[in-house]
């Protein structure tokens, strides 16, 4: 089994998995507190479903342009990035003040641009294993250890950004998600940081859907946040445990796909799912001791 | 001259007036109650001294070198802070927050500061605890730490003793008092009409009629006599 591992990390193609897996979750535990404490757990689930449709575009311009889909993985990023950052804004700023109340307002987007992404994909798609693709999309595939050295440094940049933004604002973050009504009257400008933690938010998913692709990044957002929650009491020390958990549970997830030929995405957040039950015990047993 | 003047608010939200016509002002140290039944406007008021609403009428100012961001709020509970994994000390140095502007962390002095909020209202042993875990007049005692952290001119309370035992209430508006004799004005809503009439310096009367003045005032009005009448009957009961 080692020699198994040790034999596919003289690979390139897995190292680059490994650093970019490792990444992105890091930067997907980080706001994960923010979103379930906000009640904006499917914030991440709508967005990721914008994310697909705007990847469908994607790969239709890409047609377009005389391009094959599988090989513009940059060029994919250049459009669906710009969309989710858009719909992320849109969701976060509405969502207090319309008719179409939060919760409500995501699924519509979520699951209109889910259908307008399938849709687009079946129309105009010149690939021969449509499902496939579709399938690889939505819950990750071997896509990651396919990656370029020029998608791994782009991931790389991008989740520098998330992390150095977050800690920038961290303090500002931790008071608007704990009072917005407070911090808005002593003069934070706390629309403005809802505006930053959306967009860091589609940042993520973007880099996350490469992962473990879009069905699954909520996953990837809350589980860390969530198991965090259950054993530690201070922001502070659950946003450290999250993202540590979140890197682990990635590592341990990836190293049992390489050993058992499972796919990446849903083996990861299978790891995050037990790792979820066991901090779940402990903080009971902690808690009563 | 006062810190804060409203004049001729009218208050509510799409178009539905709650109330119309109201004036008062509040000066340095005072110490004001607002009362009505519920429905009348008191937390539409609040939120809109706070600039969380606009007016739909009226004007707002603010004087006696108080900006309007130099009003402390000790808010109800809101959903999310009942499961937030904050300690005690995270959530008063939020207080600061305001102060900090675009510099990323907190300094030396506003750390200082969020310690001697903690000490004066008795809780700085509970520094490390966990917010959630604490009973509801400790929640309520680091909430007002967090506000003189962002203040030390005007504290406005949102019924900050709904919920919390007969003790402890006494204890709360025990230490509002003290507070407001180190000379922070007070604003704050309260149901509570016998405590309001005990502790405060004047009293807001929000409702069909509507009374502003000091408390001797109040007990002399038809409004006054009523609602205290009113109120002693109920707890007779």
């Amino acid at each position: 089994m080692i020699d198994t591992l040790t034999y596919y990390l003289k690979f390139p193609f897995v190292q680059y998995a490994i650093i970019v897996g490792v990444l992105i979750a890091l930067c997907s535990s980080l706001l994960g507190v923010t979103l379930v404490l906000k009640r904006f757990s499917f914030i991440g689930d709508g967005l990721s479903h914008v994310a697909f449709g705007a990847m469908a575009i994607a790969s239709i311009v890409n047609v377009s342009f005389g391009e094959s889909s599988k090989s513009s993985g940059q060029n994919d990023m250049l459009i669906v990035l710009p969309i989710t950052i858009i719909s992320a804004i849109l969701l976060l700023w509405t969502g207090q003040n319309t008719k179409i109340k939060g919760d409500a307002a995501i699924a519509m987007i979520s699951v209109g641009a889910l259908a307008i992404g399938y849709l687009l994909m079946n129309i105009f798609s010149t690939s021969t294993n449509l499902s496939g693709d579709v399938c690889s999309t939505l819950f990750g595939s071997t896509s990651i250890l396919t990656l370029k050295s020029s998608e791994v440094w782009l991931c790389i940049v991008l989740s520098i950004v998330v992390v150095l933004a977050f800690i920038y604002f961290y303090n500002k973050i931790f008071a608007v998600t704990f009072d917005e009504s407070f911090a808005k009257a002593v003069g934070t400008k706390a629309n403005a940081y809802n505006l930053i933690i959306a967009v860091i938010i589609a940042v993520i998913i973007v880099l996350a859907m490469n992962l473990v692709g879009s069905l699954l990044v909520t996953a990837l957002i809350i589980f860390p946040a969530l198991s965090a929650m259950r054993v530690f009491k201070s922001f502070l020390s659950v946003t450290v445990c999250a993202a540590i958990f979140s890197i682990i549970c990635a590592l341990l997830g990836i190293f049992l796909s390489i050993i058992y030929g499972t796919p990446v995405g849903s083996t990861i957040v299978a790891v995050d799912m037990a790792g979820f039950f066991v901090f779940s015990i402990v903080g009971k047993v902690g808690g009563k001791a | 001259m006062s810190e804060l003047i409203c004049k001729d608010l009218t208050l509510g939200y799409e178009n539905n007036a709650l109330v119309e016509g109201l004036s008062f002002e509040v000066k340095k140290g005072d110490y004001l109650c607002i009362v009505g039944e519920n429905g009348t406007g008191k937390s539409t008021l609040m939120r809109t001294i706070l600039h969380l609403q606009k007016p739909m009428g009226g004007t707002i100012e603010y004087g006696d070198d108080l900006k309007s961001t130099e009003i402390g709020y000790l808010p109800q509970q809101t959903l999310v802070q009942r499961d937030f994994p904050a300690s005690v000390r995270e959530v008063v140095l939020s207080g600061c927050q305001a102060k900090t502007g675009f510099r990323p962390f907190y300094t030396k002095d506003e750390k200082a500061l969020a310690k001697k909020n903690m000490e004066r209202l008795g809780i700085e042993n509970l520094s490390k605890r966990c917010y959630r875990e604490l009973s509801g007049g400790q929640q309520q005692r680091v909430l007002l730490a967090r506000a003189l952290c962002a203040t030390e001119k005007m504290l406005l309370l949102d019924e900050p003793v709904s919920g919390l035992d007969p003790k402890v209430t006494a204890d709360m508006y025990k230490m509002i008092k003290k507070l407001n004799d180190d000379g922070i004005s007070i604003i704050m809503i309260s149901h509570d009409i016998y405590s309001a009439v005990k502790y405060a310096s004047h009293i807001l009367h929000i409702g069909n009629d509507t009374f502003f003045g000091t408390v001797k005032e109040y007990k002399k009005t038809k409004l006054g006599k009523l609602y205290l009448d009113e109120e002693g009957g109920k707890e007779n009961d």
